[in-house]
């Protein structure tokens, strides 16, 4: 029998699955189409989770890639509340946990990653929360009321996007950072030392360089404890510490997988019938010479489209910049590039003034940038980033001559 | 439900029923108007619902606010009746917008 009967089916219902179906549908692909997702929502947007939904200001509706009459109108199936269990590659088919299989002719893996959780004594307390999905922030929201304490943990986009939200609604919040900074990992102190004084600024009690002993408490957490004794108050925990690859399924099923499931610069795994794309692969990033696994909705969108272009026979070499966005209060940090190995790095503008960038340069080159509430900056940034534009570091200090120069012409 | 029409570059052109509450970047993605991608969901952050506006409507809308605007200004070929379809509200009062894709906005 041949398998082309049989559908597309895509694992995982984040914006990567919904996105490889879109742009399938787009190409023209006529067959059958199949997302699998564990959730109980149609895929959703994400990004707005730690922002817009936590503060109440949009609807859940709002959050949906596509209402489902708009998905059932192209023809792109979801099963929702659903996991697959385990691949069968050799009979092209999936076990599912309601004890159905499913047959594909080829498939996504579009499994995206969960989030990293702490291992502290009473960190299993049920006050404890990560903050990955819809159900994640239902079930923070519930504890938003003012003069609720809350303690955040993590100094990162995740962490730092609550504390403003949660400080905005009149909570009394801590955020607490292990490493000497926040944005540690993304960002250079200068840069951190700017969202350090806003958040502190507008009322966040904001520790860094903090161990965390014990989560105290009975049936739920009342009390922090720190490395040096301190105990903190809370009537809540929120966890945003990064994010596991869901890699279990590719790695049971025998597919290739090293920090990430590996895919070639076409989105293809070890298995020529399975592509996969967003938060689980380990993928070539042609821009940097080297592979990356990259946890971004830019990464999740751009990679679908290409695993899409493979799924359809039309193969699309995936090359990007990446680049990531943040909002805090009123600012707008903008990152864009991998500032990895830059050998000098510029500041743009006054940090007083709430409006600055930083550039990132190696031999050089532009690798980076970081516009904190510059969207013209970024977008100018965007640019020369991609065209590994040398750059004179004079020039991109001086803000009497616009960075549009800067650009070749 | 008010009508908008999107204009590919080639010419070929589309109208859908977008709802009141939703942008018009909303509008877009959700009858998988292509050139409107939306990537960062309408957060005004990665400029990938670019659009040309038709006149009436361009003047009739609540002007580019500074962070757009400054958006606008690295977009592909950006005009002078460029805005971003994420920070277009749909309302009863825009029936009939139609706006224009630009060439080259994957």
């Amino acid at each position: 029998m041949s398998t082309d009967t049989h559908p597309i089916v895509i694992i995982g219902a984040g914006q990567a699955g919904a996105e490889t179906a879109i742009e399938l549908r787009k190409l023209g692909h006529q067959g059958r189409l199949v997302i699998v997702g564990e959730e109980a929502q149609v895929p959703y947007k994400r990004p707005p989770l730690s922002k817009a939904y936590l503060a109440g200001s949009i609807a859940e509706e709002s959050l949906y890639v596509m209402p489902r009459p708009q998905l059932e109108k192209f023809g792109i199936e979801v099963m929702t509340s659903m996991r697959v269990e385990r691949i069968d590659r050799a009979g092209k088919t999936l076990a599912l946990s309601d004890g159905n299989s499913l047959a594909y002719s080829k498939l996504c893996l579009a499994t995206g990653g969960r989030a990293r959780m702490l291992s502290t004594p009473g960190a299993d307390k049920p006050n404890v929360y990560p903050l990955r999905s819809i159900a994640d922030v239902q079930a923070i929201r519930a504890h938003c009321q003012p003069g609720k304490r809350a303690v955040i943990v993590g100094g990162g986009f995740i962490g730092l996007e609550v504390a403003a939200v949660a400080v905005k609604m009149g909570l009394k919040v801590t955020v607490l950072e292990g490493l000497p900074r926040v944005l540690a990992r993304v960002t250079v102190p200068e840069v951190s030392a700017f969202f350090e004084k806003a958040h502190r600024d507008a009322g966040v009690d904001l520790r860094t360089g903090v161990q965390i002993e014990a989560f105290e408490g009975a049936e739920r957490v009342t009390h922090v404890r720190l490395g040096d004794g301190t105990r903190i108050e809370t009537d809540f925990i929120v966890v945003g510490i990064g994010l596991i690859a869901n890699v279990e399924l590719a790695q049971a099923a025998g597919l290739a997988v090293d920090n990430g499931i590996v895919v070639d610069e076409f989105s293809q795994t070890s298995d020529p019938d399975i592509v996969a794309a967003g938060d689980c692969t380990n993928h070539p990033n042609p821009h940097y010479g080297r592979r990356l696994r990259l946890e971004s909705v830019q990464n999740a969108m751009e990679q679908g489209r290409a695993a899409a272009h493979t799924l359809f026979g039309q193969p699309k070499r995936y090359d990007m910049v990446p680049w990531f966005w943040s909002d805090q209060y009123d600012l707008k940090l903008q990152m864009v590039g991998l500032s990895t190995g830059f050998d000098q790095f510029v500041l743009r503008g006054d940090p007083a003034t709430r409006s600055f960038a930083a550039f990132y340069l190696g031999d050089g080159k532009l690798i980076a940038a970081d516009a904190i509430s510059r969207p013209q900056d970024f977008m100018i940034a965007k640019k020369l980033v991609a065209l590994r534009a040398a750059v004179d570091p004079a020039r991109l200090a001086d803000e009497s001559i616009p960075l549009k120069s800067l650009l070749p012409a | 439900m008010p009508k908008i029409t999107f204009i590919q570059p080639g010419g070929a052109s589309e109208t859908v029923d977008a709802k009141p509450g939703q942008s018009v970047m909303e509008a877009a993605t959700g009858s998988m108007i292509r050139g409107i991608v939306g990537e960062c969901g309408g957060s005004c952050s990665c400029a990938t619902c670019h659009v040309y506006v038709d006149e009436p409507w361009f003047s009739k809308l609540k002007p580019a606010d500074e962070m757009e605007a400054g958006m606008l200004e690295g977009a592909v070929e950006p005009g002078p009746q460029s805005r971003l379809s994420c920070q277009i509200p749909v309302t009863e009062a825009i029936e009939g917008l139609t706006v224009r894709i630009p060439a080259g906005q994957v």
